[in-house]
């Protein structure tokens, strides 16, 4: 923005307010960055590599990465269903539903991580259901498809599928703690959005099927996208609500955030901010390149 | 990055990195003394004021014995710690230099008043029959311990498990090794700390055998009574918690003599007697004689018995690359 730099802005206070903003981005995030890479730097480009790219660690990225783009996408397809259904239906405990999707914010992740194990572990409601011999889990046998890819070695011998303690536990706590990003980004665009050009869309003879991909999808993706990229951004460094669902076995279900406490408990500082560089590092390429996906699709839609 | 840790403590824990004006003393200690150190700080308090009059606050501080450390070398101001391990003080002395590096000769036993070992904690009537170590290695045995290279119950656990399997090998490290990678392989959950891993064993029914601190398994079986029993295998490794005093904190505080007498007056029979009560095997022999139906007999092997010392066990078998890591390196 070059220019604004140069012409006077008709609002005032340009200089201030981009002084402070400045100032207070480098308070908050810039000099924590700056604080992780500096002692990442104590280490060789040797060491570093050796550090970022050792087996456990590559799996870990596997399983931390796979698993918050995995929720992300059902939050993805879940939240939009709720937004839209808050959004266009005036139903009895409509605010009360609304209320409902704040509270994976609001919830401490460490409870929220307690409960989820509760309920999904062997013994718990819903884990006891789908382990092999509950009602749920008698239907998976212990071959097929859904052995090859879904179970774990216990499994594939008994059937049954086994949430906590397995990636899919990892994955469901991720979903849990994301699905308010997809909802409260998109509800405002949904809410702006208006019945009007539906209606207008369906006068000229459209499809529901074609409005929505052409009229309605075009407008609300970017924010999609966005839901999509908090929630991602945020699986991928959660601790609390997974620690206690994932059994944390190492090349099996350890999460990258669990390797930096490893790290941090045995005093080794530079590895364990050499895998927080890395995962921001990662994190960062793919939220940039999520925002020019959408800033190019804006100038090709104009 | 010392100094924003520093200040997240200063300010979560509403610690005054000033001196305080009334006499108080700051105990860094680990998760599972918690009980133990809520009765013996009264006790101490009261004790203290008889023999000087002054009135002293005791705070315990209580987590993961690595985290602990790493809060008091990244300036938590502890006047003493008493830890899981002596690497974790170690370490503290190492890298603060707040005490010096010989610490552990300064009070009897290795500055370890009391001790523990490790146990098996299996399920009512123990329908898989595990009896001794080589039970938990049998193929469909789930055993729970946690995680070593992040909880210090755990690293005694893993040295008493390797260490008992070199004893009963003559020594073969390849055996040993053998051992613990099976011992390891029957492990569905691997939780960061020694209290997590109860939970997952007691609260959620998994595996077969907890297998950690001998006290943490009779608190267990104390709380909840009648779904558990101790199972105590023929040999086992004497597990050496230790205090230290933190010299310059104490110094810089003004605290020095209470908190060398806090520490000495674990060795007194009052401090032992709260320790035994704590499930805490005591040091001194007629204290422990008197708590005798709770502690079984085993033969115990100490930590230098096996693996010379701290340091060595630490580079050769939990460092990046030891044993453990191996184990789980994909063949």
């Amino acid at each position: 923005m070059p220019i604004l730099l140069k012409e006077r802005s008709i609002l005032p206070g340009f200089s201030l307010s981009l002084g402070y903003t400045m100032l207070y981005l480098s308070l908050i995030v810039l000099i924590p960055l700056s604080a992780l890479v500096w002692k990442t730097a104590e280490l060789s480009w040797h060491d570093f590599l050796v550090a970022v790219t050792s087996k456990r660690v590559l799996a870990s990225y596997y399983l931390s990465f796979g698993a918050a783009a995995v929720a992300g996408a059902v939050n993805v397809v879940a939240g939009l269903l709720i937004a839209w259904v808050l959004v266009r239906y005036r139903f009895p405990g409509r605010r009360i539903i609304d209320g409902l999707i704040d509270l994976p914010f609001a919830l401490p992740t460490a409870v929220a991580g307690i409960t989820l194990c509760t309920l999904y572990a062997p013994n718990g409601w819903l884990g006891g259901a789908f382990a092999h011999g509950g009602a749920i889990g008698s239907w998976f046998p212990a071959t097929g498809w859904a052995a090859e890819h879904l179970y774990t070695p216990e499994n594939r011998e008994l059937g049954g599928i086994k949430i906590a303690y397995a990636p899919l536990g990892i994955t469901i706590a991720l979903v849990f703690i994301g699905l308010p990003f997809v909802v409260r980004t998109v509800q405002p665009v949904l809410e702006n959005l208006g019945p009007e050009m539906e209606e207008a869309a369906a006068s000229l003879g459209a499809g529901r099927l074609r409005t929505f991909a052409t009229v309605i999808w075009p407008e609300i993706w970017p924010a999609v996208a966005t839901g999509f990229a908090l929630s991602f951004a945020r699986g991928v460094g959660e601790y609390g609500s997974v620690v206690f669902i994932a059994g944390n076995q190492p090349m099996k279900t350890e999460i990258t955030p669990l390797l930096i406490i490893t790290k941090l408990e045995q005093y080794d500082y530079a590895g364990a901010t050499a895998i927080a560089v890395m995962m921001l590092l990662l994190s960062f390429v793919m939220l940039l390149a999520i925002g020019l996906l959408q800033r190019f699709s804006r100038l090709k839609g104009v | 990055m010392r100094l924003p840790i520093l200040l997240a403590l200063v300010g979560v824990l509403g610690i005054h990195p000033a001196v305080a004006d009334d006499a108080s003393l700051l105990n860094v200690s680990y998760d599972p003394t918690r009980e133990l150190y809520q009765e013996y700080n009264l006790r101490f308090a009261e004790h203290w004021k008889q023999t000087t009059g002054q009135v002293i606050a005791i705070k315990s501080s209580h987590g993961g014995s690595g985290k602990q450390a790493r809060a008091v070398i990244d300036g938590l101001q502890a006047d003493v710690v008493t830890l899981a391990l002596a690497y974790d003080i170690d370490v503290i002395a190492e890298k603060s230099q707040l005490l010096p590096a010989d610490w552990a000769k300064r009070l009897p036993d290795n500055s370890s008043p009391y001790t523990s070992t490790v146990v098996f904690l299996v399920r009512k009537g123990n329908p898989k029959q595990i009896k001794d170590w080589n039970d938990l290695i049998k193929p469909g045995i789930g055993i729970i311990p946690a995680n070593p290279k992040t909880s210090g119950g755990a690293r005694w656990t893993y040295l008493a498990a390797y260490g008992q399997a070199l004893l009963a090998n003559g020594n073969d490290q390849a055996k040993a090794r053998a051992y613990i990678t099976k011992f390891y392989e029957n492990v569905p959950v691997l939780d960061s700390g020694a209290r997590g891993a109860t939970t997952t064993f007691v609260e959620r029914g998994i595996g077969d055998a907890l297998v950690g601190w001998e006290n943490e398994a009779l608190q267990a079986i104390s709380s909840i009574k009648g779904q558990f029993e101790v199972v105590v295998p023929a040999v086992s490794i004497l597990a050496e918690p230790p205090v230290a005093l933190v010299d310059k904190n104490a110094d810089h505080h003004g605290t020095r003599a209470v908190a060398e007498e806090y520490l000495k007056y674990l060795y007194s029979d009052v401090g032992q007697e709260i320790a035994a009560k704590n499930f805490y095997r005591p040091r001194n022999p007629a204290i422990l004689a008197k708590y005798a139906s709770q502690f079984s007999a085993v033969k115990l092997f100490t930590l230098g018995d096996v693996f010379s010392s701290w340091g060595e066990a630490q580079k050769t078998h939990f460092a990046d690359a030891g044993v453990f890591d191996q184990i789980y390196q994909p063949k």
